[in-house]
């Protein structure tokens, strides 16, 4: 099983796409830290911010991801 | 009523602002405002792109939180995502109210958060190539107006 990454805005150009499916990992560290260095830096960003199944994650170093979770990185917005 | 929509297509103000003012029989006032994309500035083609899952979902807050706070009869929201030409309509915002200045207080609301505080991701393509748009500080200092 897996996770479905959506990687919004400028971080899709970071990511090569705007989706990726990655191998089911238990947390959200562990799933920055296995993507390639520039991209695991830039999602690092306080200012990045994570949606799991379309809620935004108040705490990502308590949340627990399962199989299936869709994980968006949303940079900062700007504007409509 | 609250009607928020996000469109992919191309549209015209006009074809929702008629509507929605002729549902609020009694109304006092109706403020419109339309958002293009500036021309003459070296923009070849303006791209918005969202997150369907919270995107439209935060605009539905918005409108109801507006209707609440203002009084409103009630609230429109259409909003563009994709590539849009310069002078192509990106956004309308149009509220019914029995009085004037909640009408046109609960657009300036609504702008404010939609360009400020909505899931929107918004590049431009220049002669040179595409540029990510990066947030102004001016938008954080109209959502400070609200607080």
């Amino acid at each position: 099983m897996s996770l479905n990454l959506v990687f919004l805005g400028r971080l899709a150009d970071a990511a090569g796409e705007g989706e990726r499916k990655v191998s089911t990992v238990p947390s959200i560290a562990a799933l920055i830290a296995g993507l390639e260095p520039e991209l695991s830096a830039a999602l690092g960003s306080p200012k990045v911010k994570i949606a799991v199944n379309g809620k935004i994650v108040s705490d990502r170093a308590i949340f627990t991801l399962r199989d299936g979770d869709e994980v968006a990185f949303l940079p900062p917005v700007s504007g409509g | 009523m609250i009607d928020v929509r996000l469109l992919a297509e191309p549209f015209s103000p006009g074809d929702f602002v008629g509507p929605f003012s002729n549902a609020h029989p009694g109304l006092g006032g109706v403020c419109t405002f339309v958002g293009e994309v500036r021309s003459g500035q070296g923009v070849e083609v303006l791209e918005l792109s969202h997150y369907e899952p919270l995107t439209l979902p935060a605009m539905e807050e918005l409108a109801q939180t507006a209707v609440a706070r203002f009084d409103l009869m009630g609230i429109l929201i259409v909003h563009r995502t994709g590539q849009m030409m310069p002078g192509e309509p990106i956004v309308l915002v149009s509220a019914a109210a029995l009085h004037r200045r909640e009408a046109i207080e609960a657009v300036d609301f609504a702008m404010d958060h939609l360009k400020g505080d909505s899931w929107f991701w918004k590049r431009e393509k220049r002669e040179d190539g595409w540029h990510w748009i990066e947030p102004r500080e001016r938008d954080h200092s109209d959502l400070a107006r609200w607080q």
